[in-house]
């Protein structure tokens, strides 16, 4: 090991471990010692009010009832696609990752517009609740329907990688031995599907306790209140003064969160049946006379969760105000010039999420690519445990992340006596925090593909460490890096959870000032900014799309 | 130009016997030395010790007159100068033919002229001129495998490390590189260790073979020793494919011994040493001929290879290769009389 690579070694572990481990670390003590020695009076007073109580009564139904929906619809779906002869399979799975890729709260403001009173296209046809009444969408049936659609990608994927597990030939010698499609599902694909399924629902639960977007929209006007919108209540109706008491909630909601992920994980251990096996099974079940008319039910379906929330959002955008109907002659694209011009904290949320984003993205690839060299090539323990630490802070919910960064950084930095609190850079550095193993999984995999011999050569021809990085490793993992760099930007460019409870004025994302427009009633610019966000995403995709090939397999979720 | 050498030298991979145990070897100043052993007997490791990208666990490694490794001291790859040859090829799929060959040079800050000068003639030693801007995606096997020699070439190192170069080419592609490495060795004079699996490679280019079972190098010898006085049955079974046949010795003299094997008296070369009583011996298929009084084998199987007929011949569970002449003729299930003309006295057990 040369000087170069120990003093990257150095940085790096310095990096992850004050990103990542310190401020879970210092949420825990608070929870166990807020006033510096053990002391867990807060813990036990917050857990034994009603109002925490009803939080997790409802987060526990909203967050199970949502994940029982995923299940269904992502398993369905996969089988859908994976064994039956049903066409356009790809653009079918486009536009069901789709809902995973759009942030949740863009999500439920559109269905709200969608559904609501105020709905431009049901009243356009006359189906609008009449005004007045409260949109059918809030409680917890709209909350969870909509986390139960947000989430079934993340169980339509964990299914479709485990039957690229299931190897044909099993499938063969049961056709073979004369079993009937539905018989062949039963028996054994479905078995040996066990830990795909228990992958995919655990991600998906641990996801659904933790969204803010959906029950901050659906829950909040109906006073139904999930722990992580009581979080948000609490900090933002009483400020720092309640950092002890929302810590506790945040552990309870990370203690939940790993129940739901150790049984996860248990439940895969118990029966892993991988079988190894070079073809997957294709068997192309013919759906028959049944195939128009499954086909035409996925279609509506799709265009009942993609086309209509979008187009009522779209409308929402381009209307004059609420309430006015729609027609050709009125539509106007003031909302839009409002939000990109006049409005000061839209602007600023603009440029705010880019750069954020962006610089986010930019640091976390350049750390992710001699992170994984040094984790999985030289087997660095410190960095190997640190890539561990680095999962918590994004599988945990994003609100613990985001209590534990006020917990650090409320006080000005020690020795340079720099506050980062109240400045973008509180949020900066919980984006680091969270999205580094966004950037770091896809590299890794990227590496797992690389002949090794590649930078001995380079080695042995007597380049050091920095010169290997700079012309060697970068650029093998360059399609790698810019993936997991692509990921982080559309996540953290649609991210509410984190920004809502650590933003301030002249700190505000594009998600807060959409949520603030939409908790004040301006539906209409809170749509204009909506449709702008959908419209970066998309464009993201696309370029993701244009890297094509040369990622490895898996990396973009919503490419085959 | 370098001597190598290792002493006591091992290396254990966790939970595992050491893939190399304990070698002592010493490469001789501009000497071409094969490594020769079965897959999985730890030459790939022997050679990453001396190229410094695994760290022994014990021992001490020297190349010229610079301990290269030794307990805590430990000179990292890249400042031991020593170039290496991958069965892979390992060249940058990012880089042109052109930068992967000057890559060397990039590294020690060698630009401009000089830069352009050292890579052409690098080239052209190994026929590639006119390949500068080939990505290695748009070459053959045969090609990577000569940029991957020019890119080792250009480095002008004393000490050049091969492992299996050749594996993943074909038969004919073989034969014309290995005349390239010789060529090669002849021009640069450095030391060269070439690991392979192939004893024909071995035998054919190598001034000393080393072979390797087990992590341990049972013989080192020239070519030709090895092949006439195997030290055990592992290297007579492994080069030439020789028949390890149990006998008695019954009485050494003056560099023959008269050995009782396969029911027969015959005389068969020995070490000076050679103790008597129950011995193995390494009978290879210029040693046996067709005759009509020795041990009668059954012919089990048979190949026709061009100047002559392979035969299998099988006796009391010995398993004889032999070569038949176009003159002789031998169909399966003939018997055939065994005349044993010659033969080794293996010195020791496995
Ligand atoms: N990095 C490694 N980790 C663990 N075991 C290894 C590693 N490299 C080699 N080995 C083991 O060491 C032994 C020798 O391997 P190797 O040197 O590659 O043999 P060869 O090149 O002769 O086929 C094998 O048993 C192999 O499994
Ligand atoms: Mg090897």
């Amino acid at each position: 090991m040369d000087g170069g690579e120990k003093g990257v070694r150095l940085a790096l572990v310095g990096f992850v471990s004050l990103i990542a481990l310190v401020p879970m670390l210092r949420l825990l003590w608070e929870g166990v010692a807020p006033a510096g020695s053990p002391d867990l009076s807060i813990v036990i007073e917050t857990w034994t009010r009603s109002a925490t109580l009803r939080a997790l009564r409802n987060t526990l139904v909203t967050g199970i009832g949502g994940t029982l929906l995923a299940l269904i619809l992502g398993t369905g779906f996969a089988l859908l696609v994976a064994l039956t002869d049903i066409r356009a399979k790809a653009a079918l799975v486009f536009s069901f990752i789709l809902p995973l890729v759009i942030a949740p709260q863009v999500t439920a403001f559109a269905w709200m517009q969608a559904f609501g009173p105020n709905s431009p296209l049901l009243g356009a046809l006359g189906l609008a609740p009449p005004l007045g009444t409260r949109n059918p969408l809030v409680g917890p049936g709209g909350i969870i329907l909509l986390l139960g659609l947000h989430h079934a990608p993340l169980v339509f994927l964990a299914v479709r990688a485990g039957l690229r597990l299931v190897p044909r030939d099993l499938v063969e010698a049961a056709q073979a031995a004369g079993a009937a499609p539905m018989t062949i599902l039963r028996t054994v694909i479905l078995p040996l599907l066990g830990p795909a399924l228990a992958a995919g629902t655990g991600l998906s639960f641990v996801s659904a306790i933790g969204n803010f977007g959906i029950p901050a929209l659906l829950g909040i006007p109906g006073g139904y209140t999930v722990l992580v919108t009581l979080v948000y209540q609490r900090l933002a109706g009483f400020g720092p003064r309640v950092l002890p008491e929302v810590a506790a909630i945040g552990l309870g909601l990370a203690a939940l969160a790993i129940i739901g992920l150790a049984v996860q994980r248990w439940r895969i251990r118990r029966d892993d049946v991988r079988v190894v096996s070079l073809a997957a099974t294709t068997p192309g079940w013919r759906l028959g006379t049944w195939r128009p008319v499954v086909e035409a039910s996925v279609w509506v379906f799709m265009g009942l969760i993609l086309v209509l929330p979008f187009a009522a959002l779209i409308a929402t955008s381009i209307v004059p105000a609420i309430g006015v109907e729609l027609t050709w002659e009125r539509m106007t694209f003031s909302h839009y010039a409002y939000v990109l011009w006049d409005y000061a904290a839209a602007r600023r949320a603009f440029v705010n999420s880019f750069v954020l984003a962006g610089l986010a993205a930019a640091v976390l690839m350049m750390a992710a690519v001699p992170l994984a060299v040094l984790a999985d090539w030289r087997r660095s323990r410190a960095i190997g445990f640190l890539a561990i630490a680095a999962e918590f802070p994004y599988a945990l919910p994003g609100v613990v992340l985001a209590i534990a960064m006020i917990l650090v950084l409320l006080k000005p930095l020690p020795i340079i006596n720099l506050s980062l609190y109240n400045t973008v850079w509180i949020i900066f550095a919980a984006y680091l925090a969270r999205f580094l193993t966004l950037a770091w999984r896809p590299v890794s995999a990227g590496l797992a593909q690389v002949d090794r011999s590649l930078e001995e050569a380079a080695q042995g021809a007597g380049a050091s460490f920095i010169f290997r990085l700079r012309t060697v490793i970068y650029p093998l993992l360059a399609p790698a890096a810019v993936a997991g760099a692509i990921i982080v930007f559309l996540t953290a460019f649609n991210e509410l959870t984190v920004s809502a409870l650590l933003w301030s004025s002249g700190a505000e994302t594009l998600g807060v000032v959409l949520f603030s427009l939409d908790q004040s009633g301006e539906s209409t610019g809170a749509a204009a900014i909506a449709v702008l966000t959908v419209i970066a995403t998309l464009a993201l995709m696309g370029v993701g799309a244009a890297l094509g090939r040369r990622l490895p397999q898996g990396v973009l979720p919503w490419r085959p | 130009m370098a001597t190598v050498s290792l002493a006591t030298v091992s290396r254990r991979f966790a939970a595992g016997s050491a893939a190399v145990d304990a070698v002592d070897l010493d490469v001789r100043h501009g000497e071409f030395l094969a490594v020769l052993g079965p897959s999985g007997s730890g030459k790939t490791t022997l050679l990453r010790l001396v190229a410094g990208f695994e760290r022994p666990d014990a021992g001490r490694i020297t190349i010229g007159d610079r301990i290269v490794a030794d307990g805590p001291l430990f000179v990292p790859p890249e400042a031991r100068r020593i170039g290496m040859v991958f069965q892979s090829y390992a060249l940058w799929p990012h880089m042109d033919v052109r930068r992967n060959v000057g890559y060397p040079l990039a590294v020690q800050g060698i630009t401009g002229a000089a830069y352009a000068d050292r890579v052409a003639k690098a080239l052209n030693a190994v026929g590639l001129t006119g390949y500068e801007t080939r990505r290695p995606a748009e070459l053959s096997g045969g090609q990577r495998q000569r940029v991957a020699l020019a890119r080792c070439l250009v480095m002008e190192p004393a000490v050049v490390l091969l492992d299996e170069p050749l594996a993943n080419l074909d038969v004919h592609l073989r034969a014309l590189l290995q005349a390239e490495f010789t060529a090669f060795h002849r021009a640069t004079g450095a030391t060269m260790i070439y690991v392979t699996h192939d004893q024909t490679e071995a035998l054919g280019l190598a001034d000393r073979v080393a072979v390797m079972d087990q992590g341990r190098i049972v013989q080192l010898a020239s070519p030709e020793e090895l092949y006439r006085a195997p030290l055990t049955p592992m290297v007579a079974r492994f080069v030439g494919r020789g028949a390890v046949i149990p006998a008695i010795v019954h009485t050494v003299h003056n560099g023959r011994a008269d050995v009782e094997v396969l029911g027969r008296r015959a005389q068969l070369r020995v070490a000076p040493d050679q103790a008597t009583g129950a011995a193995l011996v390494c009978l290879r298929p210029e040693d046996l001929a067709v005759g009509t009084n020795g041990p009668v084998a059954r012919v089990a199987r048979k190949a026709f290879q061009g100047s002559h007929v392979a035969i299998e011949a099988r006796l009391d569970g010995a398993v004889l290769p032999m070569h038949l002449g176009p003159d002789q003729a031998a169909a399966l299930g003939d018997t055939v009389g065994i005349d044993i003309r010659d033969g080794w006295v293996i010195p020791a057990r496995d």
